[in-house]
């Protein structure tokens, strides 16, 4: 075999194993979790707050909180993600200086780390305004965290939307706020939803800032908004943290689920993505 | 049709108010925006100015003991700094090397369908919440390498970057493979036509064409490992420690926020003071990286979009 | 009727010679000029348009007619840079007066594109959004009925009213568009090189529909293609480029405008002489 060739084989191997490296920690990882886990995962881990006991330990607490905390997610990002977008695609005057500005801003938020989220939000909601280490205080934050992703994705859905559709609506005496609402937002709805579902499902992953509002206490009870409150990543996180063995196979046995209802949401949002794809 | 049957009129019926409140309401939702990030500089650097009120910035940034909780108090940053760059160097060494090896294999060498496999792949990779990567850092990668005679504490640094390292490769490949996706064919066309190897083109002709975008991966995978926190927390340690060797135990900064944020640190003390000149500290380094990689981004998108 | 140079065009029936000058005026153009930004593509434009006639715009790419075309209908507040200047009295009032609001104009005098533009809706939705978004909601599917009648598209798509309009063909989505213009009750039509991307049977129903509406609406077209205006137009208007000498900035200009048969038999200037016996453009 000729160098040339020689070399160009021990290239392509090298990046074939670049490749292989990512994707078989991940599927070490997935063994190894769902070897840990599965044992645990039962209907007193779905049903049973946890208890120094790791036998009937459960999860349900955290289970239900990133529930609620999902709901609320969807609830405020949504609305104002996309109103930002459509300010941003549909009103602004690019030429004009504050516009590039907000802009720039925007890409800057996607990229703080989310334990800046969680100082935030420990030095305003939770003790700033008093609103302590509750829900609420989790939900709001976690929405400013996620917000600028919301955003850049509602705007890429506006954007694909062609002009001419516009240009057709406004050549028949459609106002500005008509076109947008009943032409280009319908048009852009499945984008918009997918976006919005893979953003909310990287926020009900994260862990950082709910550390920081104070979601680590050791919670017994049924979560409510106003309340102190625990989320699964918490969950897992303090069972990872206690010195018996037992408690690190809860840990995965919550990462299960947690990553079950992550998948679900993803398997979700590429499934409407794929269903209302439409080629224009 | 109409002309003169009845009369022209071309003002508007209403004032078309309604128009002007949508305005004003969807330009109040970018304000969110706006706000969020005032409150961040607010939130930070308020009472991190405060902090470096009581403590001098020399001896924050250049003592190499570092105990606010403890009696007698010591504010030096750099045993958190040290531990914050051992773990992204790790990492990076990791991450970026296989981040880009993949980004070349994906752009060059991959079919559309092998592609299509990889990809979604490389996506699962990516949504893997960190806490999950922080606990397999602790529960295998950790005892792995104590098997493999390594000597590594239960915590410590190598684990972590490992682990952090492979959650970079996701970031690293995808906005590499971008920018030289943006790469123009008749480059590599030519090339080929002149019985160049896809080795060569690759080496020679794509990566240098897309190095600006390369590189603002790397930056951005930089920026993701210094911010992280739950990797660190998990499986790092939580005492800081001056040292280079990453088989010890070591604090990353964002380990020593979240710990401490966790905790009852009254309101306004030097304590909980801290929290905010650390985490000044950390939004100006992952500041600065980012807006590096955006200008990059958008060099090599004004080349070839 | 043959051009100039004794080339025959197609073979047509030429329309009776009208007296135009006593036609009434529908637009009334004067000094009209274009700029976006910095640039200036069309200046010095001075024409009228008159009532129940197909009024024609052609010359090379580049010359500013599809620039002018949108001037009627105030489409070019969509673009921010664009600065338009000089005057555009529809029946006598400045379309361009600090009072005047573009929706009202867009409701009168309506626009096909060069695209066939239909909305991701069904066929009935497409033809009643413009009604719905005016208010004009009474009688809803007697107003599409009439529109798709008048576009000559009902016979084909009256069974199938709820299905996408994306469905249609070509040359039907352009039918579909003239149905949605017409639905609004309108009073122009304009229409931007509406059948440069159709084939020539589609062409042909096109240039068909548009001499029946010309009965009850005024049309303005941009073409491209010389020998639709000669087919369609009862008066035509050439545009040409002027480059200026220093910069090579390039604007469109108006050289002639009379009825068709004498731009294309017995042109004045000798531009258009030019560009209609293909020497050049």
């Amino acid at each position: 075999m000729s160098s040339r060739a020689l070399k160009g084989g021990l290239f392509q191997a090298g990046l074939l194993f670049s490749l292989a490296v990512g994707f078989v920690t991940l599927g070490v990882l997935l063994a190894d979790v769902l070897i840990d886990g599965v044992g645990y995962l039962d209907g007193t881990m779905l049903t049973e707050p946890p208890s120094i006991d790791p036998q009937i330990a459960g999860a349900r607490p955290a289970i239900l909180a990133t529930i609620y905390l999902g709901a609320l997610l969807l609830l405020f990002t949504v609305p104002i993600g996309v109103g930002t977008a459509i300010y941003l695609e549909e009103y602004a005057n690019r030429e004009r200086w504050y516009n590039r500005l907000l802009e720039l801003n925007i890409q800057n938020l996607a990229a703080v780390p989310s334990i800046i989220w969680g100082i935030l939000g420990l030095a305003f909601l939770v003790r700033g305004i008093g609103l302590g280490r509750v829900l609420l205080a989790g939900a709001l934050i976690l929405t400013l965290l996620v917000l600028p992703t919301v955003i850049i994705a509602a705007r890429e859905a506006i954007r694909s939307v062609p002009d001419s559709i516009r240009q057709g609506a406004y050549a028949l005496g459609a106002t500005q706020w008509q076109v947008v609402s009943r032409q280009v937002l319908p048009a852009a709805i499945p984008g918009i939803a997918t976006g919005s579902i893979l953003a909310l499902s990287r926020a009900l992953g994260e862990t950082a800032p709910l550390i920081m509002i104070g979601a680590v206490t050791y919670i017994a009870f049924d979560p409510t908004i106003l309340g102190p409150f625990t989320a699964l990543p918490i969950q897992i996180y303090q069972w990872v943290s206690l010195p018996q063995p037992e408690f690190k196979l809860l840990a995965a046995g919550a990462i299960l689920i947690l990553l079950a209802i992550l998948l679900t949401m993803n398997a979700l949002a590429i499934w409407l993505r794929n269903r209302y794809r439409r080629t224009w | 049709m109409t002309a003169g049957a009845e009369p022209l009129r071309l003002r508007a019926e209403r004032r078309r108010i309604g128009e002007d409140v949508v305005k004003g309401v969807l330009a109040l939702c970018a304000l969110v925006s706006v706000l969020t990030t005032v409150g961040i500089v607010v939130a930070l650097f308020q009472p991190a100015i405060e902090f470096f009120r009581e403590v001098s910035l020399v001896d924050f940034l250049t003592g190499t003991e570092w105990a606010p909780l403890f009696e007698p108090q010591h504010f030096g940053v750099l045993p958190l700094i040290t531990g914050t760059l051992l773990v992204t160097a790790v990492a990076s060494l990791v991450g970026m090397p296989l981040g880009l090896g993949s980004a070349i294999y994906l752009s060059e060498y991959a079919s559309s369908r092998a592609r299509g496999v990889l990809k979604p792949l490389l996506e699962i990779l990516a949504g893997v919440p960190t806490v999950v990567f922080g606990y397999f850092a602790l529960t295998f990668v950790t005892p792995l390498l104590r098997d493999l005679g390594v000597g590594a504490e239960i915590f410590n640094t190598l684990s972590a970057g490992l682990v952090m390292g492979v959650m970079l490769i996701p970031t690293i490949a995808s906005l590499s493979e971008d920018a030289m996706g943006a790469v123009p064919r008749t480059l590599r066309d030519g090339a080929y036509a002149l019985g160049s190897t896809k080795l060569q083109v690759a080496t020679r002709i794509v990566v240098p064409a897309a190095i600006s975008g390369i590189v603002a991966s790397f930056v951005l995978g930089l920026s993701r490992a210094v911010g992280e926190t739950m990797i660190v927390l998990i499986a790092m340690g939580q005492q800081p420690n001056l040292t280079f060797d990453p088989r010890e135990a070591a604090e990353a900064m964002t380990a020593f926020i979240a710990a401490t944020g966790a905790g009852d640190v009254p309101t306004g003390s030097i304590e909980y003071k801290t929290i905010f000149a650390v985490g000044a500290t950390l939004f100006v380094l992952t500041l600065v990286m980012n807006v590096v990689s955006i200008r990059l981004v958008r060099k090599y998108q004004e080349v070839y979009e | 009727m043959t051009t100039i140079d004794g080339t025959r065009l197609i073979e047509i029936e030429t329309p009776p010679e009208e007296d135009f000058d006593r036609r009434e005026a529908i637009f009334r153009v004067h000094d009209l000029a274009v700029a976006y930004g910095d640039a200036v593509a069309l200046k010095d434009v001075r024409l009228d348009v008159y009532k129940n006639s197909i009024t024609a715009f052609i010359g090379p790419s580049g010359c500013g007619k599809s620039t002018f075309i949108r001037c009627f209908n105030r489409m070019n507040d969509l673009i921010p840079s664009a600065r338009v200047s000089g005057d555009v009295l529809y029946h006598g009032k400045d379309l361009y007066a600090s009072d005047v609001d573009p929706v009202e104009v867009r409701r009168r005098i309506g626009m096909v594109f060069q695209k066939p533009n239909p909305f991701p809706k069904s066929i009935f939705d497409n033809v009643a959004f413009g009604p719905r978004v005016l208010g004009m909601d009474k009688d809803l599917s007697g107003r599409v009925e009439r529109a798709l009648h008048n576009a000559a598209l009902w016979d084909e798509v009256k069974d199938r009213l709820k299905e996408s309009a994306l469905g249609l063909s070509g040359g039907q989505q352009q039918r579909l568009c003239i149905a949605r213009a017409l639905a609004v009750e309108p009073d122009v039509i304009l229409m931007d090189e509406p059948a440069s991307a159709l084939d020539p049977i589609s062409t042909t129903r096109i240039e068909d529909l548009m001499h029946e509406l010309k009965r009850d609406y005024t049309i303005v077209i941009v073409t491209h293609n010389m020998q639709q205006a000669a087919r369609v137009a009862d008066m035509t208007a050439f545009f040409s480029v002027e480059v200026s000498p220093e910069g090579g900035r390039r604007t469109g200009i108006l050289v002639e405008y009379d009825k068709t048969s004498k731009i294309f038999t017995t042109p004045a200037d000798k531009r258009t002489e030019d560009y209609v016996t293909g020497r050049f453009g």
